[in-house]
């Protein structure tokens, strides 16, 4: 079995011929995560969606676990892709309980089971299940949606996990708390994670390696360190703003 | 002979024409329904689909309804005298706002909500089902509400050819010049009107998940 989770292999995204993204070469290897950073319209949730193929690459390919997104069922492929949005990603009219047992619903889990795993999920992300179960999305604070995302996306145990600025709209204590505990929590179960934000201080925290995008294009690629030091110009342009 | 009268001595005929008059918009709108949802759906998926569809129901809806009765009678299969050809018209006319609001109430859904389902994995019939058509209901039967009570005034033509209903009353209070006989087929019409106008926002309401 290959080492490499995520392979961008000359991959681009075009809409009506005008490229939005690529040509990328990248790839993620199993338990890392990689953080692609950089500012808005830099085409890094774009990528992000190629690789659970909402969006298709117009060239080259994304293979994940070695096979071309293209060559997956959508499905399969999404159900093995936990996904964590920004807090709107919550199914409005499901319960906390619901939301979170969501793809093991759709995979057909036992009853049982399936409310002994959200149990244990929402413990894990630390939640009473007795407290919060039962509420609706609306009823919840930002930072308890957002934990619930996350035990959403981890439910049915997928090796991979896309975060999509998952704690962009919370304030900055809340948004502390969340990011260190999503990094011992993705450490402990060895996930694979590609992240985006445009924070370069998340980024920095959460990153066993930072992708820096702009213009559709990666311009770096390196450890936290690496990207401390380097004197890369997109890189300097983020680290030390004017 | 007053009013009441009237009732009093007629309150059998009055409540089978009420029964017609209530069958008819009943079944009409469930087949209203059955065909209109889908529809309504059949847009978000295609949006070629949606001008030719919407502008096919906005042409039937402005077609003076005694004239489509008229239209309908010499027709094979669908028209003739009676409750059936009633029906065909009363389904015409209840198809725009169901398949409108159908259309209305999906197509409004945050596309956040809906990118998280697909997402998650869903596949687009699980996508209809769990997201699409539960947060679209409250929308969806309002369009449904519009089409009954309109439904329940069209029917008082269906009388003409011969389907029965309280447009019996109606008809036969016109050429007798005698209102009390009108509104012994009016007054019940609009009862039944604001009966169902009000039983089916009912159910739209328990239909919001941020009320139900």
């Amino acid at each position: 079995m290959t080492d490499l989770a995520i392979e961008f292999v000359g991959a681009s995204y075009a809409v009506d011929g005008h490229t939005i993204v690529g040509p990328l070469d990248l790839a993620v290897h199993r338990s890392e995560t990689v953080v692609f950073v950089g500012q808005s319209g830099s085409g890094k949730t774009t990528s992000l969606r190629l690789i659970n193929r909402l969006l298709e690459p117009t060239e080259g390919a994304v293979r994940v676990e070695g096979r071309s997104t293209l060559e997956w069922d959508p499905v399969r492929l999404r159900r093995r892709i936990g996904y964590v949005i920004q807090e709107v990603g919550l199914l409005p009219h499901f319960t906390v309980a619901r939301n979170v047992g969501l793809v093991p619903e759709l995979e057909r889990w036992s009853p049982d089971r399936l409310r002994r795993r959200v149990d244990e999920l929402l413990l894990l992300v630390g939640l009473l299940p007795a407290e919060f179960g039962r509420r609706l999305p609306h009823e919840l604070s930002g930072g308890q949606r957002q934990r619930v995302g996350v035990a959403r996306a981890l439910a049915a145990e997928p090796p991979l996990l896309l975060c999509d600025e998952p704690f962009g709209a919370l304030d900055a204590r809340t948004r502390a708390d969340l990011q260190r505990e999503f990094k011992d929590l993705i450490r402990r179960l060895q996930k694979t994670v590609v992240f985006v934000t445009h924070d370069v201080r998340e980024a920095l925290l959460l990153a066993s390696r930072i992708a820096v995008f702009r213009e559709g294009r990666v311009t770096f690629l390196g450890t936290p360190d690496e990207f401390a030091t380097t004197g890369e110009p997109s890189v300097r342009d983020l680290r030390d703003p004017a | 002979m007053s009013f009441w009268q009237f009732v009093a001595a007629n309150r059998g005929e009055i409540g089978r024409h009420t029964l017609e008059h209530l069958g008819l918009v009943v079944v009409a709108t469930c087949i209203a329904v059955a065909a209109g949802v889908p529809l309504g759906v059949a847009l978000t998926r295609s949006p070629r689909l949606r001008a030719p569809i919407l502008g096919l129901a906005n042409v039937f809806q402005a077609i003076p309804s005694l004239a489509l009765f008229g239209f309908l009678i010499p027709l094979p299969f669908l028209g003739g005298i009676g409750a059936r050809t009633a029906i065909v018209a009363l389904v015409v006319y209840a198809l725009l706002p169901i398949i409108r609001n159908t259309y209305a109430g999906v197509s409004g859904i945050d596309p956040a909500v809906r990118e998280a389902a697909v997402g998650m994995g869903m596949t687009d019939g699980e996508l209809l089902r769990l997201v699409e058509l539960p947060l679209a209901a409250p929308v969806i039967l309002a369009g449904v509400r519009i089409a009954t009570v309109v439904g329940v005034g069209i029917a008082t033509i269906a009388a003409a050819i011969g389907a029965g209903g309280l447009g019996e009353f109606i008809f036969r209070g016109v050429s007798m010049v005698n209102n009390t006989v009108i509104l012994a087929g009016a007054i019940p019409a609009a009862l039944l009107a604001l009966l169902l106008d009000g039983g089916l926002h009912l159910v739209e309401r328990a239909s919001d998940w941020r009320r139900g």
